[in-house]
């Protein structure tokens, strides 16, 4: 066995001449993808590359119009999901297909519950501890799958993959929720997967992870393979470029800020959370004009309630709200977004889209009330499709027409039209929450512009991420919350990466240096 | 005493009715197709009993109409993906229609069939359905909540597209569910006109298969929780009667409409804490 992932060995999954067509788009066109076995093999493209497709498709959950597909050498056909399994295959989807109301035992037996009639749920609950004590994937098989965090979600995801027998596990986007921790708890448990033999396939937009993760890269563009690589054998800006299809800046071009008046102002806000505790605990902070004013802060302390008191869709047990020099404590999203808040949420499924609209009715919600959209309460349904043409132009959203529904919008797609939506409002201050999750480097490096550009034209935008390098590489100013207060505040540039791990971790910046190796 | 057995004997078509519908909307499916399941089953335990002279024969009878309705709207509403609350207006409809149009046909009356014999009793005026109806409470529960099919079936109520992801075929377990309902109500139905009665009449289940569907929501989709619905919508039935037999100056119209002001007041009050399947009404993509 020296030669692990040796040519001899038929390819674990192989995938020829792969073509998919939906009503107006050609997903795949004609995909070659061929993985080796033991290996982690990480599939990067744009978004509506057509990665998500040829993976439904490789698990039975669509039917390619052409080509052929092998696993471990023999040819397959199939027909659903539980084929797939047969096969030995996997899947953690990009959106998690758990069902929240079932206990993660439930869920992780569903579809494969054993011999019998009766639901055998003690043996079952012994099955999951027994894999998660195995993995080092640690959950409570009890626990309602509602209550869990993102991270715990996704393991239940592969705890499920795992219990189905799946030897070949696909991962579409599996760290996009997470936090930086618990994308390295993931990494670890991928690689001890690799180390039992399991095969790996890893899709992602983040040309770091491929880096540190896979063993080879395949780049899809536009629904075509470009090629495969090994990893070891190419750097970042080679495979943006492979991806893209033109060189891509990685880093944020930014010329200084000018700072004008207070646009949006935090004093001394309070908020109890859903379990009690104090998720906003006296956070005071002013976004000016003409500066990016970034929040970084590990999920979970106080990001969530920050943004529903700031948007008004929450009201502060204390503290108030300026927009403007107006107290706008007690008033409600649509006034403030009339008067000039702009909110780009980091749930697009949720708070973003409405997913069976059409991308004309989605650009219409929130400004139903205003002129160019309506006149006299009547809207202006052939002025907004042509409104929606040219943000779909201008902000390169990739769909058939406006009258497509925004549910079949790759998920890329989807933010591009939620921040052309926010940012054709000319807003004086701009909420922008994980404004780049799930997007491709050239999608991203769009983002950044526009963000930057919203500055230079003297808004205040308020960036909230989990991603680290996007608020060091964006913001003129970062603010660091921990446990629902401010514990730093630093001039950009002006910060490491550790200094803001460790308040984001709830240390201070003197343990620092007896820490350092 | 008797105010007891009254209520029981009203508590139990709505029963059969109710763990139909509760089946049905636990897979994903709203079900307002259960009067019109019921009233089919009413009228097809006469027909089949009248034709026979057996009684249990129409309740077979019954069934088997009640499981041809179930396939036709499965078809309409899972198949075709028509619109759940169309179909199943249509089923009602067309069990109106098509029921008081065949006793006109069969019996050369409007209105109502001839007298029929009866399914057998077990006393107190209670006929053998009566007992099944409460059995089948907790075998609802135990095959939601003990077994696989169960589990799955609550997965296609939850998050079809979820179930469809694991393999389950989402198409299949509604189907079944969807049958089983109109087999339930159609049984409901045939307690109401070869079990307390002997006789169909036009549009006699009078709206049970919706306060079936109301107590369904009413015990937020929970066995047991529905079956104490139902008893207490039974108990405004019988307790109807009661009032009426006493002579006292209510308003005679007041009366009748107590169940289903009961039902109301029941459904505004609580439907604010009930939760229903995440997934109702909602296909699962299909590439
Ligand atoms: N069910 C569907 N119906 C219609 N079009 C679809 C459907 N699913 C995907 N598409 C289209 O197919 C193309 C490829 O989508 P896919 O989801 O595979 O992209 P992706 O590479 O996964 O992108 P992302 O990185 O944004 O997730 C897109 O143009 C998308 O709009
Ligand atoms: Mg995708």
């Amino acid at each position: 066995m020296t030669d692990r992932v040796g040519n001899a060995a038929a390819p674990a999954v192989e995938m020829r001449g792969i073509v998919k067509r939906f009503p107006g788009v050609v997903a795949n066109n004609g995909i070659d993808f061929a993985v080796r076995p033991g290996e982690i093999h990480a599939l990067l493209g744009e978004n509506g590359a057509g990665k998500t497709t040829l993976m439904n498709i490789l698990f039975g959950l669509y039917h390619p119009d052409e080509g052929e597909i092998r696993v471990n050498g023999r040819p397959v056909r199939f027909d659903n999901a539980r084929d797939a399994v047969r096969a030995g295959l996997a899947m953690v989807h990009q959106h998690f297909m758990l069902i929240p109301r079932f206990t993660v035992a439930e869920n992780v037996i569903l579809g494969a519950e054993g011999p019998g009639l009766a639901l055998d749920r003690e043996a079952a609950r012994e099955r999951v501890a027994e894999l998660s004590a195995q993995y080092g994937l640690d959950v409570d098989p009890e626990a309602v799958v509602a209550t869990l965090p993102v991270g715990m979600q996704q393991r239940v995801e592969i705890l499920r993959a795992l219990y189905q027998g799946g030897k070949t596990l696909i991962l579409d986007e599996p760290t996009a929720l997470l936090t930086p921790q618990e994308v390295d708890e993931l990494y670890s448990v991928l690689n001890r997967l690799r180390e039992s033999g399991d095969t790996i396939i890893f899709i992602t937009h983040k040309l770091r992870e491929v880096a540190a993760i896979s063993d080879r890269v395949t780049v899809i563009r536009r629904g075509q393979t470009v090629g495969t690589r090994e990893t070891a054998e190419t750097t970042a800006s080679q495979l943006a470029e492979l991806m893209v299809g033109r060189a891509v800046s990685l880093r944020v071009d930014r010329p200084p800020a000018h700072p004008g008046e207070a646009v949006l102002v935090a004093d001394d806000l309070h908020l109890t959370g859903s379990q009690g505790r104090a998720a906003l605990n006296g956070v005071s902070f002013e976004l000016r004009r003409g500066e990016i004013l970034g929040i970084c802060g590990v999920e979970g302390n106080g990001q969530a309630e920050l943004i529903e008191v700031l948007s008004g869709l929450r009201r502060p047990q204390r503290g108030r709200v300026l927009l403007k020099d107006q107290d706008v404590t007690a008033t409600g999203p649509n006034r403030r977004r009339r008067m000039g808040l702009s909110y780009i949420p980091e749930d697009r499924h949720g708070r973003g889209l409405v997913l069976p609209f059409t991308l004309t009715e989605n650009v219409l919600l929130g400004n139903v009330e205003d002129p160019p959209f309506s006149l006299g309460g009547r809207i202006d349904y052939p002025g907004i499709r042509t409104l929606t043409q040219r943000l779909m132009r201008a902000f390169d959203v990739r769909a058939p027409a406006p009258e497509t529904p925004a549910a079949a919008l790759s998920g890329g797609n989807q933010q591009k039209l939620i921040i052309a939506r926010e940012l054709q409002r000319e807003p004086d201050a701009l909420l922008a929450v994980q404004p780049t999750r799930g997007l491709d480097v050239g999608a991203i490096e769009f983002v950044h512009k526009q963000l930057v550009a919203e500055r230079d034209k003297g808004r205040g935008v308020l960036l909230i991420s989990f991603d680290l390098d996007e608020v060091m590489d964006l913001s003129d100013r970062i603010l660091v919350l921990w446990e629902g207060r401010i514990v730093g505040d630093f001039p950009g540039g002006r910060v490491t990466r550790t200094e803001l791990g460790l308040l984001m971790g709830g240390r201070s910046l003197d343990e620092h240096a007896p820490a350092a190796d | 005493m008797a105010l007891l057995t009254a209520t029981l004997r009203s508590a139990a078509p709505l029963i059969f009715a109710a763990m139909g519908g509760l089946l049905c909307e636990r897979s994903g499916v709203t079900n307002i197709a259960l009067e019109g399941f019921m009233l089919m089953g009413a009228f097809a335990g006469v027909a089949g009993t009248w034709f026979s002279n057996s009684p249990i024969v129409g309740l077979l009878v019954a069934i088997t109409v009640g499981a041809a309705g179930g396939f036709v709207f499965a078809f309409w509403a899972i198949t075709l993906r028509a619109d759940q609350i169309v179909a199943g207006t249509a089923i009602v409809l067309l069990g109106l229609g098509l029921t008081s149009f065949l006793t006109e046909q069969i019996w050369g009356q409007a209105g109502s069939s001839p007298g029929v014999e009866r399914l057998p009793t077990i006393g107190l005026g209670m006929n053998v359905l009566l007992p099944v109806a409460f059995l089948l409470v907790p075998i609802t529960h135990w095959f939601l909540f003990k077994t696989k099919p169960g589990l799955r079936v609550q997965a296609c109520g939850e998050k079809p597209e979820a179930a469809q992801a694991v393999g389950i075929n989402v198409a299949k377990y509604r189907y079944a569910m969807v049958v089983i309902s109109g087999v339930l109500a159609a049984v409901g139905g045939a307690y109401l006109s070869i079990g307390d009665l002997s006789q169909f009449t036009t549009n006699m289940t009078a709206g049970r298969g919706f306060i079936a569907l109301a107590a369904v929501i009413f015990g937020n989709w929970m066995p047991w929780a529905t079956m104490g619905a139902a008893l207490l919508f039974g108990f405004a039935q019988a307790l109807r009667f009661h009032v009426q037999a006493l002579d006292l100056p209510i308003p005679q119209d007041l009366i009748i409409a107590l169940p289903y002001i009961l039902t109301l007041i029941a459904i505004t009050g609580l439907l604010r804490q009930s939760t229903p399947p995440a997934g109702i009404g909602r296909h699962a993509s299909e590439g």
